[in-house]
């Protein structure tokens, strides 16, 4: 299977995700995007060295996981993307901050492992809140709220088309691609001599498929303007929803919940 | 290039969306003001073939390796530098909603580094003043030539760019301990590599629309005959050289003074500017009636004020209840996994 079969089955999958019916699906588009941008601000506002205070923010995508019926490991597959930044720039921490932090048994643990700790866990905490996001909410849905949070229709409009067209794009390549290394084993990518025209020959017929779908368009009616998914208007459980979770961020950011577990539990 | 949520602080990400923000705004505004409902398509289609064409890999020959293409030349070459803007944002969201590339606050980051640098600074500074230029003469095979030049450049230019930008943006949200310079010394010399062969990518796809449809670049004109004799590929061999020559003597001039940000700051004091600026290298804003109260104050309410101090008791006792909370807060994790599978199978055999 090649790179972009891999990107169609994920972009399925996610599809598949989306389309599934539970109290989170259930919830108006806004109010999880709101929801969400939240928790990663709040997860980025941690200080560096925070590591205990962090630690709880894992329970509201757990929950969500839960209530969704979304398994977490479609999430982890996704980490291979994310993780390698972040791990190159946070492996660093312990070798330039040896000042020590903590003390657990006989074992010093520096500042430099405790911040890098701390920037693993936000990626992956940021990564769950935006794939649960994702992985309840179908494409349409988001569009249609980011429309209501008056986000420019241009690029609504784009975003929406785009999304469409990168399905039978990917599609194309991907039969492209498989032809073209069939026909040159053991190569591992497109020769130098046809650098530019693998790409050019589709983009070319690309930009004459978007005039004969404009025009298709405009006999369906297009007028500048795009019908956008029925959304339902904003309801009371909704704001309830976003309130909720908006408190429960705050309460984690304020009250240090391991701290005080551990605290109690030890003396 | 594409930086994770993690690595900004949440002041950083929304000043980077506030910029990246304003510049969709003007280009959302110009692209009405042109009024050609025809272009939504054709950026649309543009933008989903720039983000499948991104996945394909191009053999680098002699190396084994490979690379991709510059998707913000591309498309500002193609669309303009407003569409293509606008085009690389939904490119850029798309990548990070549905494939996790990139993070849902640092999209404005991202746009930022990738897409402006390539669209704007990539067509008005680079791409433009090329085409307009006389260079390599007259005819076919100079316009040929001045394409490839610009992709080359363009793409260098703007990925050197974007990388400084990772660099700027991680230092100032204070995540990461790496210094500053050295970061830039890591991250400048890898992507002048990369700009290099994503140059050559983009302008090898850049040539073949020309070929067929120049009519479909940006700002070129058509040119009709033959007049240069000069030879594509001695033109490429030159411009490569050219390149890796300029941009590897910046790349040594930033790392050869690794710590420019730092020198800017305190490095100069022989010339009053530190005492100017009310500065003190050794004690930095520490000794001050405010600095006093504000570490008080931070005293009193910050959770684990033990971190600085090494080998105390207390310093034990704070890790110790601090893993044993973590624990607690793992075990009501796996109790809310439980909970839900034990609901999910009671509702599969109702």
């Amino acid at each position: 299977m090649n790179k972009m079969q891999k990107a169609m089955r994920e972009l399925a999958e996610m599809d598949e995700l989306a389309a599934r019916t539970s109290p989170i699906h259930a919830l108006h588009p806004a109010a999880k995007l709101i929801a969400a941008i939240a928790y990663i601000l709040v997860t980025l506002s941690f200080g560096k060295y925070d590591l205990s205070g962090l630690v709880p923010m894992v329970l509201w995508p757990i929950l969500l996981f839960q209530i969704s019926g979304t398994e977490v490991r479609t999430c982890f597959y996704k980490l291979r993307i994310v993780l390698p930044l972040v791990m190159a720039v946070g492996l660093f921490n312990p070798i330039f901050d040896r000042s020590a932090a903590a003390q657990l048994g006989g074992v010093v643990i520096s500042g430099g492992v405790i911040s890098m700790l701390t920037l693993m866990l936000k990626g992956l905490f940021c990564l769950m809140a935006s794939f649960l996001l994702m992985a309840t909410t179908p494409i349409d849905l988001l569009c249609a709220a980011l429309r209501q949070l008056h986000v420019p229709k241009m690029l609504v409009t784009l975003l929406l088309l785009t999304y469409r067209y990168v399905g039978v794009m990917t599609e194309e390549l991907a039969v492209m691609t498989e032809a073209y290394l069939l026909r040159a084993p053991g190569q591992k990518g497109i020769h130098i001599s046809a650098w530019g025209s693998f790409l050019g020959q589709l983009l070319l017929r690309s930009m004459d498929r978007a005039q004969e779908l404009y025009s298709s368009m405009l006999l369906r009616g297009y007028h500048q303007h795009f019908h956008y998914a029925g959304i339902r208007p904003f309801r009371a459980r909704d704001a309830l929803y976003l309130l909720g979770c908006i408190l429960f961020f705050l309460l984690l950011r304020r009250v240090n919940i391991a701290q005080m577990l551990g605290g109690t539990l030890v003396g | 290039m594409h930086m994770a949520d993690a690595l900004l602080a949440p002041a950083v990400a929304a000043t980077m969306y506030a910029a990246s923000g304003v510049t969709a705004g003007i280009s959302i505004h110009k692209l009405k003001k042109d009024d050609e409902p025809q272009k939504l398509p054709v950026m649309a289609v543009t933008a989903a073939l720039v983000f499948a064409g991104q996945m394909i890999n191009y053999t680098i020959p002699g190396t084994g390796s490979s690379g991709h293409m510059c998707g913000g030349m591309l498309l500002s070459a193609l669309l303009g530098p407003q569409a293509g803007f606008l085009s690389m944002i939904v490119i850029l969201a798309i990548q990070c909603l549905f494939f996790a590339d990139g993070g849902l606050l640092a999209l404005g980051a991202n746009v930022w580094n990738m897409a402006f640098y390539g669209c704007f600074v990539g067509y008005y500074l680079i791409w433009r003043p090329i085409m307009r230029s006389r260079w390599f003469g007259e005819g076919r095979s100079a316009q040929r030539a001045r394409i490839i030049a610009a992709a080359i450049i363009g793409c260098i230019a703007t990925l050197q760019l974007g990388a400084f930008s990772v660099v700027l943006e991680t230092s100032l949200s204070g995540i990461a301990e790496l210094p500053f310079g050295a970061f830039v010394a890591l991250m400048q010399p890898i992507h002048l590599a990369i700009g290099l062969v994503e140059g050559l990518i983009t302008a090898a796809v850049l040539v073949f629309v020309f070929e067929f449809r120049p009519e479909l670049l940006q700002g070129v004109e058509r040119a009709e005959g033959e007049n240069s004799k000069r030879s594509l590929k001695t033109v490429v061999a030159i411009l490569a050289v050219v390149a890796l020559v300029v941009g590897g003597g910046l790349s040594l001039l930033a790392s050869s003074n690794p710590d420019g940000l730092e020198w800017a700051l305190f490095g100069n004091a022989e010339e009053g500017y530190a005492e100017n600026m009310g500065l003190d290298e050794e004690d930095f804003g520490v000794s001050s009636k405010a600095a006093d109260t504000a570490g008080a104050i931070q005293e009193k309410t910050s959770f684990l004020p033990d971190y600085a101090f090494s080998g105390s008791d207390s310093a034990a006792g704070t890790t110790v209840s601090g893993i044993v909370g973590a624990a607690m807060v793992a075990g009501v994790a796996i109790l809310i996994c439980l909970a839900g599978g034990f609901f999910r199978k009671k509702k599969k055999t109702d």
